[in-house]
């Protein structure tokens, strides 16, 4: 087992931070709370992750018969990826309601609420 | 008994669907009739459950539980109803009872013609807080957590016509989120380790695998970040005031009294139960974490606190300020400040709702929550003047106040240095609340005038109610009047601090640590001295107005505040890098 995906997943968080930390967009900030969230799907999936293992469905292959990859954390992901769907819908309707009353979606401008 | 614990999380739900399917179709009083009386079921169930947690009830939902014959594993669901989390669903029940009879019939209905939006949305949070204090397993314990903020962003923009509104929602939800992700990150970690995820099981694993390494540095890190942003500490407060100014009252009562004390409450449980043991984090580096963390969030919050003219503002503010108290009690690691940590939490909760609710009044009344603007304009409002007033006491910590009882326990198990820390916060958030109170409702001190420096104020917001109110509703006095009463009867009732003790090392120690709490004269001695200085200090804000007003000298501080979005998320990951460094010593020792 190589550490490269938990590389590429600690890679693609932070990398979701900095777009998120030099936002000039709210919609581009929710996409990069969307890259931020892949990180775990990554992460997640690479935990799972056997070597040489295969899905784990048994309709077709006796258990125990060869390594499978865990179910564990798929189910996990799809949970996270059902949660994931739902917070970026409601940031986005807000996104839509913040440009429909400020006639903005640039953060720099939105600097009512402060001090 | 046992088999009644999934009812706490499926009770609201269940109602939460039924009035979101026929909200339409109900007439307003029926949907907030059914609302009530669901939360009031699920709060009656809540007590009946806490009443009985002794020995604590364990079930595994669906009827899986770990097999022995498999070697103790199980992939099945577990809910713990000891007696912090049941009491932890019992207070978020009795506040949710709380809210929704404050927004009773004046509460503006939004949208218009859907009366059950608002009670459902209410219930969902109520189900998704339950979840949360009663989960077992740390990936229910994030999917539970998910779905109390989701509502609660839903929440903080219910009034979507209103620009500050939306936009708090936003901040709100972008920064939570992230630091929900980065505490799933943190769970994958540890069953990347452990191959488990209910909370004992992962203790066990990660002692079975030896002392900490980077790995587990790295979980506790990540897991701690996610439940630190919705507790609040400074660093990662700043979505806070943002969501608690604009919420609807009856929501930020829900904001600010449980769901950011339920991220302490994740703190607590998740290192006492995954990290404390020989292949976790040391104490060392939790303590070195939690109190320079308090220190920091109790100061900065009060700092702030003090230069806010926008009342519900300063409000959210005290709150970040108290986390701060509540994180350096369970940060020195005893069990004395648990037991501090938890009554401070109960007290805490009754005094800031009814100040919250009170806001409201003032809010729906005059349409304004801005101190300068309101001066001297509810002198007519005699009752929420003295509730005010005696929640602004409260806050400080005089005797016999709930939040007196938890301050001083909090404060002798903390112990030196940290008892000027808690005199000086109590001190300074409830002179706050006192210098609002003598100059909103007597009128004292002379005419504000307007400061040249920009400031958030709290002009020209909408009512929340079908214009503005004439005479107050019952309903709006009467809740915050009861829960004063609850934070001043938690710390007359004898016996219930003994009840709250036995819970918390129950769950926390399983019983193996005993411990008493009571008054003892240093503890009354130093609350009598914080309410005198709080006195004291709204005597001098109110005598000299230009005391609270911004300062240039002050500048540096507010100016962090920018209210811009990708400014918080850097914060968030610098303080989750000092989370870490201040953890990091004690693992290389370990």
């Amino acid at each position: 087992m190589t550490f490269f995906p938990y590389l590429v997943a600690a890679y693609i968080f932070l990398v979701g931070c900095y777009g998120l930390a030099t936002s000039r967009n709210l919609i581009h900030a929710v996409g990069c709370l969307s890259v931020c969230q892949a990180a775990t799907y990554v992460l997640l999936l690479t935990v799972g992750y056997r070597d040489g293992g295969t899905a784990p469905v048994f309709s077709d292959i006796r258990p125990g018969s060869r390594p499978v990859v865990d179910p564990v954390v798929q189910a996990l992901t799809l949970t996270d990826v059902v949660v994931g769907a739902t917070v970026t819908a409601l940031l986005l309707a807000l996104v839509i309601q913040v440009v429909k009353r400020h006639g903005t979606a640039d953060p720099d401008e939105l600097r009512e609420l402060r001090g | 008994m046992n088999h009644l614990l999934p009812l706490l999380v499926a009770l609201p739900l269940l109602g939460a669907g039924l009035l979101a399917a026929t909200g339409r179709l109900l007439p307003r009083i029926a949907a907030e009739t059914a609302g009530v009386v669901v939360s009031a079921g699920t709060a009656v169930l809540a007590l009946v459950l806490l009443l009985n947690s002794s020995p604590p009830l364990v079930e595994w939902v669906g009827g899986w539980p770990p097999k022995a014959s498999k070697g103790g594993e199980s992939v099945g669901i577990v809910l713990v109803g000891d007696g912090v989390g049941l009491g932890m669903a019992a207070l978020v029940s009795v506040l949710t009872v709380a809210a929704l009879a404050y927004s009773w019939h004046y509460f503006d209905e939004a949208p218009e013609g859907q009366a059950g939006t608002f009670p459902a949305l209410v219930l969902l949070f109520q189900g998704g807080m339950c979840g949360f204090a009663i989960a077992g397993d740390l990936f229910n314990a994030f999917v539970f957590f998910e779905l109390m903020s989701v509502v609660a962003y839903a929440l903080t923009g219910h009034r979507v016509e209103e620009a500050r509104a939306v936009q708090g929602a936003l901040t709100f939800g972008v920064v939570n989120s992230l630091g929900a992700y980065a505490m799933l990150m943190g769970i994958g970690l540890l069953y990347a380790r452990t191959g488990e995820l209910s909370l004992t099981a992962i203790g066990r694993g990660l002692d079975a695998h030896g002392g900490p390494d980077a790995l587990t540095l790295a979980a506790f890190v990540l897991v701690l970040t996610g439940l630190l942003v919705k507790a609040a500490a400074v660093p990662f407060h700043f979505w806070l005031p943002d969501a608690h100014a604009v919420a609807p009252t009856p929501v930020c009562m829900l904001l600010s009294c449980v769901m950011v004390e339920l991220g302490v409450y994740g703190v607590w449980r998740v290192y006492g139960t995954v990290f404390a043991g020989p292949g976790g984090i040391p104490a060392a580096g939790l303590e070195h974490a939690l109190l320079a963390l308090g220190v920091l969030t109790g100061v900065g919050g009060a700092f702030m606190c003090w230069y806010q003219r926008h009342i519900k503002r300063m409000l959210a503010y005290s709150t970040v300020s108290h986390v701060g108290l509540f994180l350096v009690a369970i940060g020195a690691y005893t069990p004395e400040g648990d037991d501090g940590a938890a009554l401070y939490i109960l007290g805490h909760a009754g005094v800031k709702a009814a100040l919250f609710a009170v806001a409201g009044i003032l809010l729906d009344r005059y349409g304004s929550v801005d101190e300068k603007e309101l001066h001297g304009r509810a002198r007519e409002l005699r009752l929420p003047a003295v509730l005010f007033a005696a929640g602004g006491l409260a806050l400080a910590g005089l005797p016999p106040f709930g939040t007196a009882f938890g301050k001083a326990v909090s404060e002798e198990a903390a112990g030196g240095p940290f008892t000027v820390l808690y005199v000086a916060v109590s001190a300074v958030t409830a002179g706050a609340v006192l210098r609002v109170a003598a100059r909103v409702f007597l009128g004292l001190g002379p005419e504000p005038e307007e400061a040249a420096q920009a400031e958030t104020k709290g002009t020209g917001e909408e009512p929340e109610t079908h214009g503005r109110l004439g005479r107050l509703p019952d309903t709006m006095v009467v809740v915050p009047t009861v829960l004063l009463a609850a934070a001043l009867a938690m710390g007359v009732v004898p016996g219930f601090a003994g009840v709250v003790s036995h819970a918390v090392s129950e769950a926390g120690s399983g019983g193996a640590v005993v411990t008493t709490t009571h008054w003892t004269p240093a503890g009354v001695l130093f609350g009598l001295l914080s309410t005198a200085l709080a006195a004291g200090l709204a005597a001098l804000a109110v005598t000299r107005p230009h005391l609270t007003a911004p300062h240039p000298w002050t500048d540096p501080v507010r100016r962090l505040r920018s209210g811009h979005l990708g400014d918080y998320v850097a914060w968030l990951v610098a303080g989750a890098a000092l989370v870490g460094v201040l953890a990091w010593p004690s693992v290389l020792g370990g």
